[in-house]
């Protein structure tokens, strides 16, 4: 391997600097005594405590981590069959629209996203007095639609570089087309799949514009907890907060890394 | 049972494209058959319909006196050995053997006993736990074979069997799959583009080009009579001399050749007219050279220089160049052990075949 | 049968949550806005768009989010690059990592990761009490509520968008090629506008495009970090839905975004229809 020159170390050095210091600062800063942030006040676990505490906060990591499952494996469901779809089915009526409609989630602004779905939710409501209220009901489909792309394009990559004889041979060999899809075509794409739910379980999680357009009274997810609490500057149980998100998250990032390395 | 296949008038088009143009085969029970052919010949295609994979856009393939044309590939007694293997990476090479008797519901004991039968059979005993990825190549296409082959089909279908391989396992697997073959009396019909493979493996073979075939019959058939220009480059290297029919005798159709600057004699079933233009010819390793002149008289004698020779080790290549300019090459065995070179570049030579070594060809 | 179960599922959902909201935006822009629960009128009438194209502060305001995306994108190319080549550039062990490390944020809140710039950029954040105790500056400097504020998290945020295309193309390139055009006598500069950036212009172009289109529309990053005068589209259509309640407007202003937005959208599609064929 030829030896990278000086400005290419330096730019890695520098780019990669910028993307983890302020995460290492938050959390070190999460176990600063002080209220003022910048100002060192000895250590202390004070603020995690507080964090268990507030009970706004319980509330609405609940109602997150709820429509982030419910969100998740509906978008895993449908993105699948939509993967399975578009890999294999080469020709049916109405595809360019459908490809479309699947890629097309993931690079619409939030904003148009959010407000597009409140006004359906609104006309629905009006038409056919369904969703009575919004809250877990609405952010959940708002959720599941634009995470189900995601799922999609995984799961169809992997089918795409996956031989398709295999699913022939299994048809060859006396497998009725459904029962070759459980066979062989579900138990090969499983990684894909749970690659595409950890994905959309994090969008969800993720979310703060879609989730306030769709979102009722009453129903505050975790992120529009803590957007609603940053605008007014920093606050250190929300350090202590982000502080377990980046821990929980890269240590399973970092496992997870450590096996699929160990495994090649 | 005669006719154990039959297709007829069998043509697959893919929008305006014919892949498969009206195609009539008869295959017999038993045999080894060939399909031999380059890529996008619409071998495959064929291949694919015989196992129902594609649906013929006209015609009937009937097996065994059933016409299977439009039964889907899990109704069919025809299995096919794929050209990746296809084995599937999540299943103990067991499981893989084992598949197609559990979509059949054979009761459990049935399975064990025959795919204990089956891993004898292809020498994977040891491996029956291992996964696919834990394989060779080889074995992989073992399993792949086994895994067809249990379910004791009518036919089985081989798509380019031994591409993935490398030489020497090739040779050894070609002659494991005409034992298997001979000792289950399977129907077996390979897909390939490699002459070779086609020649030795099958007891008839066809050449197929442009959807269609240009000529069915014996190996032996192809290579020494073939129908058409097509089949004679396609099979081996030959020479050809354009001439005009001169006479239709009782011991073949004499051509004279201003190319050659000789009338040449060629075989041919063909029916050929005084006067015709058409082509002679010769296959390179029919041809002797020679510092002097032969002198047999039935052989066909023409003169001419070295312009390129190439040693192979067990054989020699030559291109002589006659007097009309016309580059003929010739393939000779190097029987016997000498360092120094029998010819040199612009020797003069003769060469030679025996008359009756050349065939005629049409288009 | 479950063929069309397969497809129709997923299908209608779609249709009914993804492009059914379409028509109803469109419909909602072309109304008027009224006392009420909905706050529209069923009338219809182009006056929203008339309105939008009359008041400046709209015109103004799109041509910002462009340009401040456009700025942010070329920000992030100018980074990306050179961390895309050396990553693929590096050994593989080095390699997977360095990869980890470039995905791992995506994992983490994104509302988080912007909300750690506060801190770093507050008038008594890190950089400034960093400044200060250096003695470069003898009172704190304004970062937060700036357009540069912005611009550091349009790249933080979106940086690694812009870095996984490129690596793909770039990893994907023989290094030969170099070689190559270095032997035929090519300088190293040559050699890499000769060979190296047309082979990763597939990269390039989806990168910019995944951090283009995404950035225009960010609500955000410039409402947390950027200051009052930093108005930008995302923010003025929640504005006007949230604070004026006016529905029809903001439907129009996210009509035209929209629309803005239609040409790099089918331009990355295309791009992402092609790469996919010819890895298939």
């Amino acid at each position: 391997m030829k030896r990278q020159s000086r400005f290419i170390v330096s730019v890695l050095a520098f780019g990669y600097a910028f993307l983890y210091i302020p995460l290492v600062l938050v959390v070190l800063y999460s176990f600063n005594d002080s209220r003022i942030a910048t100002v060192w006040g000895g250590f202390s676990t004070r603020w995690y405590g507080e964090l268990l505490r507030n009970e706004q906060i319980l509330d609405a990591a609940f109602l997150s981590l709820r429509i982030a499952l419910t969100s998740a494996t509906i978008a895993t469901i449908f993105g699948t069959m939509a993967g399975i779809a578009l890999a294999r089915f080469r020709r049916f009526k109405g595809r360019t629209l459908f490809s479309g409609m699947i890629t097309s989630p993931m690079v619409m602004p939030e904003v148009i996203t959010g407000l597009s779905l409140l006004l359906l939710f609104v006309s629905l409501q009006q038409l056919t007095g369904w969703p009575a209220q919004r809250g877990f009901g609405t952010i959940t489909i708002a959720h599941t639609t634009f995470a189900m792309a995601y799922v999609a394009i995984i799961v169809q990559s992997r089918l795409m570089s996956m031989d398709e004889s295999l699913e022939e041979a299994a048809m060859d060999l006396g497998g009725h087309p459904l029962r070759v899809m459980f066979d062989i075509t579900l138990p090969l794409i499983a990684p894909a799949m749970v690659a595409g739910w950890l994905l959309a379980f994090t969008l969800s999680l993720d979310d703060l514009v879609i989730a306030s357009f769709v979102s009722g009274p009453g129903s505050n997810t975790l992120p529009m907890y803590i957007f609603s609490k940053v605008k007014l500057g920093v606050s250190p149980d929300i350090n202590a907060l982000a502080t377990l998100i980046i821990l929980i998250v890269s240590g399973g990032v970092l496992l997870s890394w450590l096996v699929a390395r160990r495994r090649t | 049972m005669k006719d154990f296949i039959r297709i007829r008038g069998v043509s697959k088009h893919f929008g305006d494209f014919a892949a498969v143009d009206s195609v009539d085969l008869t295959i017999e029970k038993g045999e080894l058959f060939s399909i031999l052919g380059g890529s996008g010949c619409g071998k495959t295609t064929l291949l694919r319909m015989l196992a129902g994979f594609e649906t013929p856009t006209s015609g009937t393939i009937e097996i065994d006196g059933v016409d299977v044309t439009n039964q889907p590939p899990y109704e069919r007694h025809v299995n096919m050995m794929f050209q990746s293997y296809a084995v599937f990476p999540h299943m103990s090479v067991e499981n893989n053997i084992a598949y197609g008797l559990r979509k059949e519901r054979t009761p459990g004991k049935e399975i064990a006993r025959r795919v204990d039968e089956m891993l004898e059979l292809v020498q994977l005993g040891d491996f029956r736990s291992r996964k696919p990825d834990q394989l060779s190549g080889g074995q992989r296409q073992r399993v792949a074979l086994a895994r067809a082959l249990i379910k004791q089909p009518k036919v089985l279908l081989l798509d380019e069997p031994l591409a993935a391989l490398d030489k020497k396992l090739r040779e050894r697997t070609q002659f494991e799959l005409m034992n298997i073959q001979d000792e289950l009396g399977v129907t077996f019909v390979v897909v390939t583009h490699d002459q070779e493979e086609a020649m030795t493996l099958s007891s008839r073979m066809a050449v197929m080009d442009n959807g269609r075939f240009q000529q069915v019959g014996t190996p032996k058939e192809i290579y020494e009579f073939p129908a058409n220009r097509f089949v004679a480059e396609f099979i081996g290297t030959i020479n050809t001399f354009k001439g005009r029919v001169a006479a239709v005798a009782e011991d073949g159709i004499k051509v004279y050749s201003t190319e050659a600057g000789v009338t040449l004699t060629a075989l041919g079933k063909q029916l050929v007219e005084e006067g015709q233009e058409i082509e002679v010819a010769v296959r390179p390793e029919k041809i002797f050279v020679s510092k002097e002149k032969p002198d047999d008289d039935d052989d066909v004698c023409i003169e001419g220089v070295v312009d390129d020779l190439g040693y192979l080790g067990n054989r020699s290549l030559y291109r002589i160049r006659l007097e009309s300019g016309k580059i003929v090459q010739v393939s000779s065995q190097n029987r016997r052990r000498s360092v120094t070179r029998f010819l040199e570049w612009e020797d003069k030579v003769w060469i030679s075949w025996r008359a009756l070594s050349a065939v005629v060809l049409l288009d | 049968m479950w063929k069309k179960v397969l497809i129709a599922a997923p299908y209608l959902w779609l249709l009914l949550f993804f492009l059914a909201p379409f028509a109803i935006v469109l419909k909602i822009s072309l109304a008027e806005p009224v006392f009420g629960q909905p706050p529209y009128s069923q009338a219809m009438s182009l006056d929203n768009f008339a309105f939008l194209f009359s008041d400046k502060l709209y015109a103004v305001t799109y041509l910002r989010s462009v340009f401040m995306a456009a700025c942010a994108t070329l920000l992030c190319l100018a980074l990306g690059f050179p961390m895309a080549y050396g990553i693929a550039r590096s050994s593989r062990a080095t390699r997977s990592l360095l990869l980890m490390l470039i995905i791992l944020p995506f994992w983490i809140s994104f509302l988080l990761r912007v909300y750690a710039w506060m801190g770093l950029m507050n008038n008594y954040g890190t950089i400034n009490s960093l400044l200060l105790w250096v003695g470069i500056v003898d009172q704190p400097i304004q970062l937060i509520y700036t357009d540069f504020a912005v611009f550091v998290g349009l790249v933080y945020s979106y940086l690694p968008f812009m870095i996984l295309p490129l690596y793909a193309s770039l990893e994907r390139m023989d290094l030969d090629l170099v070689e190559a055009a270095q032997d035929l006598g090519a300088s190293r500069s040559r050699a890499f506008w000769d060979v190296t950036w047309p082979l990763a212009r597939p990269g390039v172009i989806a990168g910019c495009l995944l951090v283009f289109i995404p950035a225009i529309g960010e609500y955000v990053i410039p409402y947390l970090l950027g200051g009052p005068e930093s108005l930008l589209i995302g923010r003025v259509l929640f504005d006007e839905f949230f604070v004026n309640r006016d529905w029809p407007l903001a439907s129009a202003v996210a009509i035209v975004l929209l629309l803005l937005l239609v040409v790099p959208i089918v331009l990355l599609q295309r791009y992402q229809a092609r790469d996919q064929e010819s890895t298939a």
